[in-house]
């Protein structure tokens, strides 16, 4: 009966072997990794979906500047609370227009009500000439999607896509720079997230043992403390005299020396699975160099899960610059970000005078669930049959 | 058993090691020290300190000798007499000011571990048994969001709606005659009241999370074939899933409340700005801003304990929960 | 037609036309498609088949086990009672039902191929029998102890009493399967049906469980139901066998039948791939060429037509033969034999 056994093993399959799947569709049997991935996100009809969203704000991130009407920063005190404006289409004559609005204090209420008069119109041009930027830092110029017709038409006065806030700035540039200013750190947040987790996970990884038992005790105590306050502690140290971009740069550096840890924990376990498989022993054999199976051989085959994890990262980080802008411990005015705009939401009766106020708190919350479902649709299509 | 027992005795060790070499790093991080912000604050009343009356103040601290001098100084007095050093902002000992507000922290933080306790994982058990059915979109999808939005954004739309709907601003632990009252039962029936909205609040993400995390795991459990032995013998289903699976896809549950406890104590410091609530959070950004750095440092030290300390005891549920556990190395 | 051929012999379940399909999203996959098998009392019915032909299905769907996506569509599941009357029809119970738990580990228990993961991890063994006795009978928690090392002592298990405490990552494969069918029996049930019972096991262990089941089949009286791709179990356990080929049984009859004078084209093909000792050894073993369809590119007309060697143009790719009987009991499914 045993050898009996043995043979078996031979001539009944105990799988359905693969190359029988494989037959059925010849475009799957030459499709790459990265197709494969790039298949099954395309179905993940969510995840789709939101990647282009999040896209959509990264061409807000480029193109801040071009889509901002007015400098966010200009005030004036008698704009204050203006709600928004709508553009208005085909107005005898003029393709885009907008109405001037006159603002009136209530004798009852003492507050600010504010009419539109369409009689008075001013007519808008795309593409139009406003306030002068650098376009990446390297172009100089001054075209907007948006401007004024009139080069003697004041924009802070006119446009005001979003309302004003009570200093009588446009919200709807305000929420431009903030996006670029809050997604940029994000960005490069969970790029310093990489390079620290693939640091101590390859190493955690890779050597496993005595290194690896040491790293990850590391990381359990790292994980195990609560961020908030302690981003709290360093940026409350932040000197005074330090300038938006210091503030801006250490802020994220201190989000990601504690944001790393999943990345880690995730890149270490590829690492272990793949210690031990037959292309990795057979380039150690090879006599290649440590760095040359990491980088060449072994990160390669894994990177859709890097994306996957820094997808999901990023909404992390964007929430912690939030929340520390927020409580005042972050970016301060007149730096820009989603925190410091939510900052100006903070108080709930001006809110609910002024809803437009609300809207940067959209806008977090939709670029928080796209980054978010666009994380979890890479996930799936990286590696399908991983569990949650 | 007892490997894993010592296991993570030392790990804690070392966390509350760690917390407290944080805090004390912290503390220090300001330029200047204490002296420095005390004399800036008696300055500011009026009275006027000399050299020398500093530097004597700083003999008198530790201030003049190596850092890792005070920090044994500092850590044998919060060991030996429970001294986390003097608020002058509030012109006490940091133990005294931050009592309450932890004992709060504490009671808020435990109630809302319950509170996600009980919604997650009957709704997780429900999601994974009827999968597929409409309950189990509408809750992965509400889990989705409830995961994605942060804490203090639902705090502020939920003032927002509160404020347009019931115009009433939903705020505190306590309706403004106890705040200050000593403890009474009218006063915890008070707090009672007033808890419900910042432990939704703060417990949205953890039940999304648990809920994703129970389903998923009972569904891996369904899936097993100790499931259909049990089914086989003739067990009710709802036996079937009450006794085996859902006991097992408990055990994640009690870990990943290890896992939330940090991100929970990190939500309620800012959730308790956001609600001004009387928890340590809102002093914490006060001490921060005013640099009252043996108040902001003893709460961080404090918050970090909790955290380590609650972790520990969701280690020591596991093994009592999880035979596998015990066995392990032995 | 199949009864008729039975009649002195009364078998005790019978299964007809049983379909069970599962809906996935990529199609439907017909794992059990119309089989038919028969049970006698106090003997052993073989399956055989590779891997994935639904053997496995098909006793779980006797049982009413079949989970989401899979549904039992058609046929009859009879288990017989001591008079026509007592008959019932398990696919016309409600699933999950009173009626049906009663059957299930009452008259009918189960085994499994991987004791390890078919105990729950977090229960003791003891903790799992006795609510298996308790589930099937009116014992009182003491009783039910005393029954389940009873039992343990019976299936041969050393210090029953201490075994009852433990789990099932503490004990060896072999013990553990011990467990299980003592689990099994301990209801003393009229059909045990073993799925791949000794896969999992070395061959020692493999042995002595055979012999277990064989004592315990002569001590209680059950039949068995005995599900496996090995020949060898067969031929040392089985009274009847029935060949599985896709979801189909191709070949069935008593073990005599079948292994002297195999019909099928399939079942001479397995039963030529066994060694034996009587040809000389430098033969090389026939090769059943080509491995199983996936389950959704199922071929049309006899499934085993692109492996057979027989294969009749314009015919086996067209329909699926009308079952044969050879002889007495000894029935096959395939176009070589019909008229």
């Amino acid at each position: 009966m045993n050898y009996l056994s043995k043979i078996k093993n031979k001539f009944f399959s105990d799988k359905i072997p693969e190359e029988i799947i494989v037959q059925e569709d010849e475009s799957i049997q030459i499709a790459t990794q990265r197709q494969l991935i790039w298949r099954r996100f395309k179905r993940h009809r969510l995840g789709f979906a939101s990647s282009i969203v999040v896209i959509l704000f990264y061409v807000v991130v480029l193109f801040a500047d071009f889509l901002a009407t007015s400098v966010p920063v200009h005030y004036g005190a008698a704009r204050g609370f203006m709600p928004p404006q709508p553009i208005k289409f085909f107005q005898e004559g003029d393709f885009l227009s907008v109405c001037h609005v006159i603002g009136e204090r209530n004798l009852e209420s003492f507050r600010m009500e504010h009419t539109a008069d369409c009689n008075n119109r001013e007519p808008l041009q795309l593409f139009g000439k406003g306030y002068e930027y650098k376009l990446w830092g390297l172009f100089k110029t001054d075209r907007h999607l948006f401007a004024m017709k009139n080069p003697d038409a004041n924009v802070d006065e006119w446009i005001h896509l979003m309302g004003t806030d009570k200093q009588g700035r446009d919200v709807f540039s305000r929420v431009m720079h903030g996006t670029r200013v809050s997604l940029t750190i994000g960005i490069i947040g969970v790029g310093l997230s990489i390079v620290f987790g693939i640091f101590i996970g390859s190493i955690s990884g890779y050597y496993g043992g005595l290194i690896d038992s040491l790293l990850q005790r590391f990381i359990e105590i790292i994980r195990s403390v609560p961020t908030i306050p302690l981003y709290m502690g360093f940026s409350a140290a932040f000197p005074a005299d330090w300038t938006i971009n210091q503030v801006y740069f250490m802020i994220t550096v201190i989000i990601s020396l504690f944001a790393w840890t999943d990345l880690a924990r995730v890149i270490r376990g590829r690492f272990l699975s793949l210690r031990d498989e037959d292309f990795v022993v057979a380039a150690r054999l090879n006599g290649a160099s440590t760095m040359r199976i990491v980088f060449v051989h072994m990160l390669p085959s894994f990177y859709s899960h890097i994306i996957a994890q820094a997808s999901l990262a990023l909404p992390l980080m964007i929430v912690t610059e939030t929340s520390l802008s927020y409580l005042g411990l972050g970016l301060r005015p007149p730096a820009i970000s989603y925190g410091v705009l939510l900052k100006d939401a903070q108080n709930v009766q001006a809110v609910a005078h002024s809803p437009w106020l609300f809207l940067p708190a959209i806008f977090v919350i939709v670029v928080i669930l796209a980054l978010n479902f666009m994380g979890d649709g890479i996930r799936d299509a990286a590696d399908p049959y991983q569990e949650v | 058993m007892l490997n894993f027992l010592i296991r993570r005795t030392v790990f804690m060790f070392v966390a509350l090691f760690a917390v407290t070499v944080i805090s004390f790093f912290i503390i220090n991080l300001p330029k200047g020290d204490y002296v420095t912000a005390y004399i800036a604050q008696l300055q500011a009343t009026g009275s006027l300190v000399d050299a020398d009356e500093a530097s004597n103040l700083r003999k008198f601290y530790g201030l003049d000798r190596p850092l890792y001098i005070q920090y044994l100084k500092w850590i044998s007095q919060i060991v030996l007499e429970q001294n986390l050093g003097f608020s002058f902002e509030y012109n006490q000992p940091v133990t005294v000011v931050i009592a309450e507000r932890l004992l709060l922290t504490i009671i808020l933080a435990i109630a809302t571990i319950i509170f996600i306790w009980i919604f997650a994982i009957p709704i997780g058990i429900i999601s994974a048994v009827k999968q597929y059915s409409f309950w189990d979109y509408l809750f992965t999808f509400l889990g989705f969001i409830g995961l994605a939005i942060p804490d203090f954004m639902i705090a502020l739309i939920m003032m927002y709606l509160f404020f347009v709907w019931f115009d009433f601003s939903p705020g505190g632990l306590f309706s403004p005659e106890f705040s200050q009252a000593a403890w009474s039962y009218a006063r915890v029936m008070d707090l009672i009241e007033h808890m419900w909205i910042p432990i939704v609040v703060l417990g949205t993400a953890g039940t999304a999370q648990l809920i994703r995390i129970t389903r998923a795991n009972l569904l891996d459990e369904l899936a097993k074939p100790y499931v259909v032995t049990a089914r086989a013998k003739g067990l009710s289903e709802w036996k079937v899933i009450a006794k085996y699976p859902v006991r097992i896809a408990l055990n994640p549950a009690i870990s990943l409340t290890a896992y939330i406890l940090p991100f929970l104590i990190s939500g309620s410091v800012i959730v308790g700005v956001v609600l001004s609530l009387p928890t340590v959070g809102p002093m914490l950004v006060k001490a921060l801003v005013a640099q009252d750095m043996y108040l902001a440092g003893g709460i961080i030290l404090l918050v970090g304990f909790m955290t380590v300390i609650g972790t520990f005891i969701s280690d020591l549920l596991l093994l009592w929960i999880d035979p596998r556990i015990r066995f392990e190395g032995s | 037609m199949t009864t008729k051929n039975k009649l002195e012999k009364k078998s005790i379940l019978e299964v007809r036309g049983l379909k069970t399909y599962f809906y996935t999203t990529d199609g439907t996959v017909k794992a059990v498609d119309g089989v038919d098998l028969d049970v006698f009392p106090k003997k052993t019915l073989g399956i055989v088949g590779e891997s994935g032909c639904g053997k496995s299905i098909t006793t779980k769907s006797i049982l009413r086990l079949i989970d989401y996506p899979g549904r039992t569509i058609e046929g009859e599941v009879n288990l017989k009672g001591d008079t026509l009357k007592d008959s019932v029809d398990l696919l016309k119970l409600k699933q999950n039902g009173t009626e049906l738990r009663q059957i299930r580990g009452g008259r009918i228990s189960m085994i499994f191929q991987e004791p390890m993961t078919s105990f729950s991890p977090i229960h003791t063994i003891g903790n799992q029998i006795i609510e298996a006795i308790r589930l099937h009978s009116k014992l009182g928690k003491s009783e039910a102890l005393e029954f389940a090392e009873d039992w343990l002592i019976r299936v041969g298990m050393s210090n029953p009493s201490q075994r009852l405490k433990q789990y099932a990552f503490e004990l060896s494969g072999g013990q553990r399967q011990r467990a299980m069918i003592a689990m099994a029996l301990c209801t003393n049930p009229d059909i045990l049906i073993a799925d791949e019972p000794t896969t999992a096991l070395d061959v020692t262990t493999q042995a002595q469980v055979l012999d277990l089941l064989k004592e315990m089949q002569e001590k209680n009286g059950m039949s068995i139901i005995m599900i496996t791709h090995d020949l060898g179990v067969i031929a040392e356990l089985a009274d009847d066998v029935s060949v599985m080929y896709l979801g189909k049984v191709v070949e069935s009859g008593t073990i005599r039948q079948v292994f002297k004078n195999p019909k099928h084209p399939y079942t001479q093909a397995l039963l030529s791939s066994i060694p034996s000792l009587a040809t000389g050894h430098r033969e090389r073993l026939p090769i059943l060429t080509g491995t199983i369809p996936h389950p959704q590119a199922r071929p049309a007309g006899c499934p085993f037509n692109p492996r057979c060697k027989d294969f009749i143009e314009g015919t086996c790719e067209v329909s699926f033969p009308n079952q044969e009987i050879i002889e007495e009991g000894h029935l096959v499914n395939c176009h070589l034999y019909n008229k």
